[in-house]
């Protein structure tokens, strides 16, 4: 059984939702983390706020970020157990993020830290 | 320990022959307080005569025992027991360990009725707490409440002992009958209600000192509220349960449910949400009588926050049930699949009831699986009542859960014989806990318009 990141992202971070639909997500987001727990499959995972956020770039430029130009920015991760890629994937697709059009979750595997990977 | 112990017990032994002879005394409290003070006093004397006259190289100077005044204010009391209760449940001793010491030490249960509780025999008990004594011994562990650094740590484990008590006491109250404090045959799961009562009220004692007044603690007590109002209820004056349906509300304990909400805001404070908030909530909406879907989806939420603080089987059981509850069956069924439980006979039987109107036949064979895992009498009883309904055509009522904690039950009392596993206890005691939860949640499928009041 390996470890794997569900990286959620959006193309643009600072739409901001109504209250009404932020509820409606956070449901649909604590579902589907729920049915992943149910299986002892979900290891932990958070979302990222978009306030007081930064990049810091090469030179120790430091720009309010990560807006403007950048195309996609993460909006939280969740790290699932799965047997294969082709699990994680499965639980990817269950994501609510992925109602909205541009919306992706990037399926990574964590390395083991065991000299190999 | 052993001496505290033994006056302890010496002084109840002396309540009974005497209460029951001359009656009750006026101050039954005062009475223990001032036999035990006697009993220890002497004991101390001579004590300090034994040593005295073995050692008369130190002391030749015999009788000189000065009167000890022993303080015996409420406070002091209260002190020394909340000490007590943090030497005792220790992580270097064993879960069972610690609630057979809470039982003798703290409880003043006799070795018969912790052996009753734990359906075990007096030697295996005797054993294990002369064990867990000799090894409290070994570790000097110190009769004190432990520094504000270290307390919500070993606060964690009190608290799960404590937990571990309720539940001992809960899921089997209707176990057949024990033997009573005055050793005649009590009114079966006498004893154990005794148990709920005594970890409701190391409970409060916790919550009443203020170094140990912390959210999750009030958490919990909440939770024990919730259920225990209920106790009354579901167990008929044959000692049989009384199923959820079946119960009459009017013996609930409104009081406790009171007290429930009390400690629920009382716990909602500081900024750790633990295990303890989440289930005193699902509790909580157990004593909500109406079915609907509010209720559900609270339940739900709760749920999915709970199994992400920690798995057990049951929650992902308990999760899924709701999940019907809000999403129909047929969406439940889908991810009730996922789980892959199989060796668990609840999750068929949670199969076999998502099952029931979608697909009988396919619903009566998950019965079926669940009945030939089953592995108590009172189980098989259920599932095979259920099996019947099926073929019947009838309406199934979900019965098939209110005995489930015997299963679970059983096999916790079979660690107690062996060395036991701590964590592998605690998830089953825990989902014993859950179970019953789930039974309630399960029994409540086909009364969705009324009696949700009515459960455990």
């Amino acid at each position: 059984m390996d470890e794997f990141m569900l990286i959620l992202r959006h193309p643009d971070g600072t739409k901001v939702a109504s209250p009404e639909q932020m509820q409606i997500w956070m449901k649909q987001t604590m579902d589907w983390i729920g049915g992943i727990a149910a299986q002892n499959k979900y290891v932990g995972g958070n979302g990222l706020l978009f306030d007081d956020s930064r990049v810091v770039s090469h030179h120790h430029i430091v720009t309010n970020g990560p807006f403007g130009e950048v195309a996609e920015t993460l909006g939280g991760y969740m790290i699932v157990r799965a047997d294969s890629i082709e699990e994680a994937v499965e639980f990817a697709k269950g994501s609510p993020i992925l109602q909205g059009e541009g919306n992706s979750v990037e399926v990574r595997k964590i390395a083991r830290r065991d000299g190999v990977h | 320990m052993e001496v505290a112990e033994d006056i302890a017990s010496d002084t109840f032994l002396t309540a009974a022959q005497t209460w029951g002879l001359n009656g009750i005394p006026p101050h039954p409290v005062a009475w223990l307080y001032h036999v035990a003070r006697n009993r220890a006093r002497s004991y101390l004397q001579r004590e300090a005569v034994f040593k005295s006259k073995i050692s008369p190289e130190i002391k030749k100077t015999t009788t000189g025992v000065e009167e000890q005044e022993i303080d015996l204010s409420p406070k002091n009391i209260e002190d020394s027991q909340l000490q007590m209760m943090f030497a005792i449940c220790h992580p270097v001793i064993s879960p069972e360990s610690q609630i057979g010491l809470s039982l003798r030490i703290l409880c003043g249960f006799g070795i018969d009725e912790i052996a009753d509780a734990f359906l075990s025999n007096k030697e295996t008990i005797n054993k294990r707490l002369f064990r867990a004594r000799e090894k409290l011994r070994e570790e000097k562990i110190r009769i004190e409440i432990p520094d504000a650094g270290e307390i919500d740590k070993r606060l964690a484990t009190v608290l799960t002992t404590i937990y571990l008590l309720f539940t001992e006491g809960y899921y089997s109250v209707s176990r057949e009958g024990g033997v009573s404090r005055e050793g005649g045959v009590s009114r079966p799961g006498e004893i154990r209600k005794e148990l709920c009562v005594e970890a409701m009220r190391l409970c409060r004692m916790l919550v009443d000192n203020p170094l140990t007044d912390k959210p999750e603690v009030n958490a919990l007590l909440s939770l024990m509220c919730f259920h225990a109002s209920r106790l009354e209820a579901r167990v008929d004056e044959y000692g049989e349960i009384v199923l959820y349906d079946d119960q009459d509300t009017g013996r609930w304990n409104a009081g406790l449910i009171g007290e429930g909400g009390y400690f629920l805001s009382r716990s909602a404070s500081g900024t750790v949400l633990s295990k303890y908030h989440l289930e005193a909530n699902i509790a909580y909406w157990h004593c909500v009588k109406e079915d609907s879907t509010e209720k559900w989806e609270n339940v739900l939420q709760l749920y999915n926050r709970l199994l992400q603080l920690e798995y057990s089987p049951i929650a992902a059981l308990n999760r899924t049930f709701a999940l019907s509850k809000t999403k129909g069956k047929r969406a439940a069924i889908v991810e009730a699949e996922k789980l892959k439980l199989e060796g668990n006979p609840f999750y068929f039987a949670l199969l076999g009831e998502l099952y029931t109107t979608i697909d009988d036949q396919l619903a009566k064979e998950y019965l079926q699986k669940a009945l030939w895992l089953a592995k108590t009498a009172g189980d098989k009883q259920v599932l095979q009542k259920k099996i019947d309904r099926l073929g019947l055509g009838l309406g199934l009522g979900f019965f098939g859960l209110t005995k489930c904690h015997f299963v679970i039950f059983g096999r916790a009392g079979d660690f107690e014989v062996h060395e036991t596993d701590l964590l592998f206890l605690i998830a089953i005691l825990y989902g014993v806990y859950l179970v019953g939860v789930y039974f309630f949640l399960s029994f409540a499928e086909e009364h969705t318009e009324s009696d949700l009041g009515n459960h455990l």
